[in-house]
């Protein structure tokens, strides 16, 4: 008898799930297809390099580029340094002191987990209140900061990880201190973990929005310093979706942009990571 | 291998060091005005900022919208050196001093297809509590209404719902905005809505080939005509506001924005240029 | 300096880097409760759910609309994504050819990183005008559900390949020995294998739904209502603070924060439930 019910709900599944992979895959095609279609026609040199006009309608998106360049840039030279030092410390020095290690793999657990417009409520209470940095760059890139801390930490640890014990082992025989052998051998023989984390964190920190709209602000000019505001180049096309009529094209020919700038780096990603991890590993 | 340990603790000390720093320094340029404030007045002090910045090298002025009640806030609070306000100001608000620098209207829009010209209050009000919810019903086409609201805080919404007599809890919205181009940009997208929103915002965006069409209101036209000769029942200055001690820049910056050499930008942003 | 000295000094130099990332949790909460604390002193946590609406300018601060909207929002697109979700891992590992497949996988990573900024516009411009020509006025529930449907997709794909991948071959042998067809295979061995690694995917693509912001913002219609059906605009918690954040002043600025407790607290609970079942100390 189930013998029987059984060919008919293999014919339902595989119905189902072919369905639902053309679906998915019809809409991520409908979605590229528009954004392509609609940016495509006014993207041209002109376009990514020249300042804004008319509340974005007119014009280009040179400042926002410079703007989502330095907030980036603020983001990684803050990020970096902590997380790989907070990766180093999990994975090869927590034998001092287990307690402490959970503790901070707790904390970087919820800080995965905090939404976005969180971390842009505590930036807006944090950086620009109480130390007074204002709408800036320099705060949006700090609370970005805080926002990738946890996706640089969890792939340098597993890249710090994916190095052979052999290496540790063997720079401790030729008596080099812990110190020389982490900076000479184990953090090289990790770099593949850190650059995937590093272009992971980037990532992340491109798309974001909703933690940018009440740190770094709205103001669409070249900036001249970390502590002017500049808009990001999703808050722009959020701002020209959302707020301005007729802003369309341009929200359109922004959107392109970004993606452009991402689909690379995700489709890298793995990459990097399939190729590089697996032949540290194995050899 | 000296570096290892430098070079991280460096980082780390830099960017806190680089925090408190920042932290003091913020505020000692004088060449630098941070306007902030309501959404309707932010694109003509946009413009102002930018002639005033041609004729002044080296001077920098941002400007950040926000609404009103934030002009005023980051204006007590410090956080800008000037505020900007599209209403008059409060009984508890003379603490700041605030600086007419045009006049604007609140005017009701609907897309342009849409074959209404005109509403008196009543239908309006009857509109805004969801009394009518067709179209057909006010002489348009037979489709439901999309009621536009401003979000709570807005002055431009305070201001709507005073002349109307209106309570915000009685208006049942089907979308709530924050901006004016927020709620131009919904109403254009929507046949069947309708928004209110500032007249020279409105008549901009209208004569730039944005989708939407100005309502009469009680029988006036709305138009830069109209509040200049004081007829448009809903009007409203502009203003900007400081509190405390102002920069000798922010004092001359406002005197500009009021003078006559930027009488045309404020008309070519269909507002009413303050007479001097 | 001795290298034994250098060890010990680098310790403490990496003991204080990890000290720090750890406390910005801690701060962030810290914020987010001094931020409140005030308008909670004031009027007490009870009137955020007792009040008859949200006008907060008028002092009434109620977010069970909000709550609801949240809720809603999120409950709808984990109920698409799920077995949208699950679908797509088991047409990656069992059912596509091998070069379909991988295609398809690279596919669903590049949607995993496309920002919900681009989502949002896209359902703004594309779907909120659809479903507003159906039924108007668009911006609706079901247009925020779509949307986070969309944007969780990929990540409950994502987990759920992974526990897929964890399955052991042998399960598949033999249950491919007893002559089972496939999809017996699949919901009898290997979907019940894969079962805690497929609710961790769940999970975390919750917490990914009920804190998205940006997306939701731009088609919810941003209406502060219990909804009363799925063409309804709504306002959750997140597009409330993106909202309002600007120019919130006093009370009203407290009461965001305490809003953005409320979504921490949910999103600790959420994590914290899929860590245990991720360990295997809970079964879902």
């Amino acid at each position: 008898m189930a013998e029987r019910a059984q060919p008919w709900g293999d014919h339902v599944a595989a119905v189902f799930i072919w369905t639902a992979a053309a679906v998915v895959t019809s809409v991520f095609v409908w979605m590229l297809a528009d954004i392509v279609w609609n940016g495509a026609g006014q993207i041209s040199w002109e376009f990514l390099t020249a300042p804004t006009d008319d509340a974005g309608r007119a014009g280009g998106i040179g400042p926002i580029l410079v703007s989502t360049a330095m907030i980036l840039g603020v983001c990684m030279a803050v990020s970096v340094p902590l997380g790989v030092g907070t990766a180093v410390l999990l994975s090869e020095f927590t034998g001092t002191n287990v307690t402490f290690g959970r503790l901070v793999r707790r904390s970087l657990d919820v800080l995965a987990g905090v939404p976005s417009i969180v971390f842009g409520l505590f930036g807006n209470a944090f950086f620009c209140h109480v130390l007074g940095l204002g709408f800036s760059i320099l705060a949006g890139g700090l609370t970005l900061a805080c926002m990738v801390l946890p996706i640089l930490i969890r792939s340098t640890e597993a890249g710090l990880r994916a190095v052979p014990n052999e290496y540790r082992m063997g720079a401790a025989a030729l008596g080099i201190s812990r110190t020389s052998a982490l900076w000479h051998v184990l953090l090289p023989a990790a770099a593949p973990g850190i650059v995937v984390g590093l272009v992971l964190g980037v990532g992340r920190a491109i798309a974001e929005t909703a933690a940018l709209l009440f740190t770094s602000g709205y103001v669409d000019r070249m900036p001249g310093s970390l502590f002017d505001s500049g808009r990001s180049l999703s808050i722009h096309i959020y701002d020209l979706s959302m707020n301005v009529a007729g802003g369309s094209a341009n929200a359109y020919a922004s959107a392109l942009v970004l993606v452009a700038l991402l689909v690379p780096i995700n489709a890298g990603i793995s990459w990097v990571a399939d190729r590089w991890l697996h032949r540290r590993l194995v050899r | 291998m000296m570096n290892t340990r430098h070079w991280m603790a460096l980082a780390i000390v830099a960017v806190l060091v680089a925090a408190m720093v920042v932290a003091c320094s913020r505020g000692d340029s004088e060449n630098r005005l941070v306007v902030t404030g309501s959404s309707t007045v932010a694109p003509l002090v946009s413009v102002i900022a930018k002639r005033y910045e041609a004729k002044h090298p080296g001077v920098r002025i941002d400007v950040q919208m926000g609404g009103s009640s934030r002009g005023l806030a980051d204006a007590r609070r410090g956080l800008a050196d000037i505020g900007m306000m599209s209403r008059g100001l409060k009984a508890g608000e003379n603490d700041v001093e605030a600086v007419a620098i045009a006049r604007d209207g609140i005017c009701l829009i609907v897309h342009k297809d849409n074959p209404v010209e005109g509403l008196t209050d009543e239908q309006l009000v009857a509109i805004y509590k969801g009394e009518i919810a067709n179209w057909k019903d006010v002489g348009g086409a037979d489709a439901p209404i999309t009621v536009v609201n401003k979000a709570e805080g807005r002055s431009t919404l305070e201001l709507f719902v005073a002349h109307f007599d209106l309570e915000n809890p009685q208006i049942k919205a089907h979308v709530v905005v924050g901006d004016n181009e927020q709620g131009i940009q919904t109403v254009a997208g929507n046949p069947n809505s309708i928004g209110y929103v500032s007249i020279g915002t409105a008549e901009y965006d209208a004569t730039h080939g944005v989708a939407i069409k100005l309502l009469a209101v009680g029988g006036v036209t709305p138009s830069v005509e109209n509040v200049k000769l004081g007829k448009f029942p809903l009007s409203r200055p502009l203003n900007l506001v400081t509190a405390g001690e102002t920069t000798p820049l922010a004092d001359d910056f406002i005197a500009f924005a009021r003078s006559q050499a930027v009488h045309d930008l404020v008309e070519k942003q269909y507002f009413v240029p303050i007479a001097p | 300096m001795s290298p034994s000295h250098r060890d010990r000094a680098l310790g403490w130099v990496l003991r204080a880097t990890a000290a720090l990332v750890a406390a910005i949790v801690v701060l962030i909460v810290a914020f987010l409760v001094v931020e409140s604390a005030g308008v909670l002193r004031k009027l007490g946590p009870l009137r955020f759910l007792t009040d008859p609406s949200w006008h907060p300018t008028s002092g009434s601060f109620d977010l069970t609309a909000m709550l609801l909207g949240s809720l809603l929002v999120t409950v709808g697109a984990v109920v698409l994504a799920t077995p949208a979700g699950v679908a797509s891992a088991l047409f990656c590992r069992y059912y596509a050819p091998a070069p379909l497949a991988k295609l398809y996988g690279r596919m669903i990573e590049v949607l995993a990183g496309i920002p919900s900024v681009i989502y949002g516009m896209w359902g703004l411009m594309v779907l909120v005008p659809l479903i507003g020509k159906w039924q108007p006025p668009g911006p609706s529930l079901l247009a925020a559900v779509l949307i986070l449907t969309l944007m969780i997709l990929p990540t409950i794909a994502l987990f759920s390949d992974a526990a897929l991948a964890k399955v052991p071959d042998r399960y598949v042998r033999g249950a491919a020995a007893l002559g089972l067809t496939r999809w017996a295979t699949l919901r009898g061995v290997v979907l019940p294998a894969a079962r805690s690694g497929l609710f961790t995917g769940v999970l975390l693509g919750m917490g990914r739904a009920i804190g998205e912001t940006m997306a939701v913002l731009m088609v919810c219609g941003n209406v502060v209502q219990t909804p009363g059906s799925l063409f309804d605009p709504i306002r959750p918690l997140t597009a409330n603070i993106a909202l309002e954040m600007g120019y919130a002043l006093g009370d009203h600025r407290s009461a965001l924060f305490v809003s953005g407790l409320v979504l921490m607290g949910m999103v600790v609970v959420l994590v914290g439930t899929a860590e245990l079942v991720s360990r295997g100390r809970l079964h879902g």
